[in-house]
């Protein structure tokens, strides 16, 4: 399982890069959705969000999930190019795979890499 | 295959689990008088006697074998190959759930593919869902497809009042709770002047920035044809879809909503070798573009190739609906009328292209026939003048429930009074002509409608 070490983790999976704003769904999520076959992005440049509300909808070949704001803050970047390639959700989850950009975001809260990895190993069991 | 759930092993350890002794304890709360109380019933009949008796009460019913029907208001006396009925008795169709697990159902997954597919092509449009429960349902699931696909940030809907008013009504019902403004829907302040040009300009002027979804009827439900294709443009340019909902009949020789941009087709797919059968079960089509299959109600059936290469069909799409993605699902009706939509498969494969084309050009013909000498008749006439396709709105001298009681003495069903929908066309009755009206019916009709005229 790939956890990079600079970025932060949520408790629903998804990650946040505090340097660039950039967020989206962990290598341990897309393992557990399986192949993603469409994603929604549900908010527009320009919205402020807040933390833990829905940013995208994912569906899979096995189900459907939903993304979650990692921070609070306004939106400055939309991925528009997963809806034509969802299945770079799979491949590459924390470089093409991005979701949104979200600028003011306090990331303070959020697990860093090696409490994000003793939290994906408890679930595992 | 034993289907009883339970042993009395089981039944007993069960008893025993929730603390009683037998079954009757559990009913203990109800008087024991009233556990079985004595009904008042006849001699049960034997076998014999009930058939005759149950045949007796059928025979009483006057239907469209016995009478000459011009009725149609949204369902269609169309003439239904007896091959239909014999297909869908077969045992591998005729079920009481429609199974779609793929090992075993190839038939009926096909069978559902090959309806997707003709519908979509009679529509004009890309892709067909595998069915709903009828027209009315249909109108409303295409409602709640345009409010997902704003994600609930568009909160009106915009309906012509010439849509069908029983659909309308379906759609009041669904949307309740939803916060949904529907504009457009009030058959009361419409007067038969501005129906005559409830155009597009009405229309467009209603559609803003916060309309999601357009609704309009085709032919509408006084039969008239429109080209929508501006409306369509214009509704596209606030940024709304828009769903037509339309007779399947009319689109084998017309214009499809298809060609004419729309986003969204539905219908009542009735007229495609479905009976009467005094009001169902009937079958609602759903199509729309590929851009919003996600956001489409209703199953989906798709083709592939199994683990030996060999052409197969499958859900697909799954993930979309109610079973995976709970309330965030556009709809939480998966339900499909998959005997219907094979019916209707079956009905649209023995016409053919030419054949259903045919179908379409009697109904045409016989319905301008029929407007020709029923508007020669003193006090009657054509309500409206835009072109129609098999249904019309004949005014009449006196009221037509009077009319139709007296076309009823002569053995003919009349049409559907419009003045309990629109108070504005008391006295304006509906007529639909298909296949199934000979020019000598036509010419009876008007021959006792002269008569009418006279008394």
């Amino acid at each position: 399982m790939n956890i990079p070490s600079n970025l932060k983790y949520a408790k629903t999976d998804e990650w946040f890069n505090p340097t660039d704003g950039s967020a989206g769904l962990s290598d341990y999520a897309q393992g557990q959705l399986s192949d993603i076959v469409f994603v929604e992005i549900l908010v527009s440049v320009g919205d402020t969000i807040e933390a833990g509300k829905p940013i995208a909808s994912v569906e899979s070949v096995k189900a459907a999930a939903e993304s979650y704001a990692p921070v609070s803050g306004k939106v400055v970047a939309v991925n528009d190019g997963l809806a034509d390639s969802p299945e770079i959700l799979n491949s590459d989850p924390y470089g093409a795979g991005w979701m949104v950009k979200i600028e003011g975001g306090d990331a303070s809260g959020m697990m860093d890499a090696a409490a994000y990895e003793k939290y994906c190993e408890e679930r595992a069991h | 295959m034993n289907f009883i759930p339970i042993s009395p092993k089981e039944r007993d350890a069960m008893l025993e689990t929730v603390g009683v002794k037998k079954i009757d304890d559990l009913f203990e709360d109800i008087p024991a008088s009233h556990r079985f109380p004595k009904l008042n019933l006849p001699p049960a009949l034997t076998e014999m006697e009930a058939a005759i008796s149950l045949g007796e009460w059928a025979a009483a019913n006057e239907t469209t074998r016995d009478l000459v029907s011009f009725l149609g208001a949204g369902v269609y006396n169309h003439y239904i190959p007896s091959a239909v009925d014999h297909i869908l008795r077969r045992g591998e169709f005729y079920t009481a759930y429609t199974p779609y697990q793929p090992e075993i159902s190839q038939g009926t997954l096909q069978a559902i593919f090959e309806y997707q597919s003709l519908i979509a092509a009679l529509t004009g449009m890309e892709v067909s869902n595998a069915s709903h429960y009828d027209g009315a349902t249909a109108v409303a699931e295409s409602v709640n497809m345009a409010y997902a696909q704003f994600r609930g940030k568009r909160t009106k809907v915009v309906i012509s009042p010439t849509v069908h008013p029983q659909y309308r009504e379906t759609l009041r019902t669904y949307v309740q709770g939803m916060g949904l403004e529907l504009a457009g829907d009030d058959a009361q302040a419409v007067t038969s002047d501005q129906l005559s040009v409830i155009s597009e300009e009405t229309l467009i002027s209603l559609v803003d920035e916060n309309t999601a979804l357009v609704i309009v009827q085709y032919p509408d439900f006084f039969g008239r044809i429109f080209d929508y294709t501006k409306l369509i443009e214009a509704a596209h340019g606030k940024g709304a879809l828009v769903c037509v909902a339309a007779n399947p009949t009319t689109l084998a020789l017309l214009k499809t909503p298809g060609e004419m941009g729309a986003d969204i087709v539905v219908g009542e797919g009735q007229p495609l070798g479905i009976p009467l059968s005094f009001g169902g079960p009937y079958l609602g089509f759903f199509t729309t573009r590929k851009q919003y299959i996600h956001k489409m109600a209703g199953r989906l059936v798709g083709e592939t190739v199994d683990n030996r290469g060999q052409k197969a069909y499958v859900l697909t799409l799954t993930a979309r609906e109610q079973h995976i993605k709970r309330e965030r699902a556009t709809s939480n009706i998966c339900t499909n009328q998959g005997l219907m939509a094979l019916a209707s498969a079956v009905y649209l494969s023995l016409l053919g292209q030419t054949g259903l084309r045919q179908v379409a050009e009697l109904c045409y013909h016989k319905a301008h026939y029929a407007a020709g000498q029923l508007s020669k008749i003193p006090g009657f006439g054509l309500c409206f003048a835009d072109p129609f396709f098999h249904e019309f709105s004949l005014c009449c001298p006196r009221p037509v429930e009077e009319i139709n009681a007296h076309l009823l003495e002569h053995g003919i069903i009349g049409g559907y009074d419009l003045g309990q929908d629109y108070p504005a066309l008391k006295d304006h009755m509906l007529l639909a002509f298909t296949e199934m009206n000979s020019k000598e019916d036509i010419d009876y009709l008007v021959d006792i409608l002269s008569e009418a005229s006279h008394d």
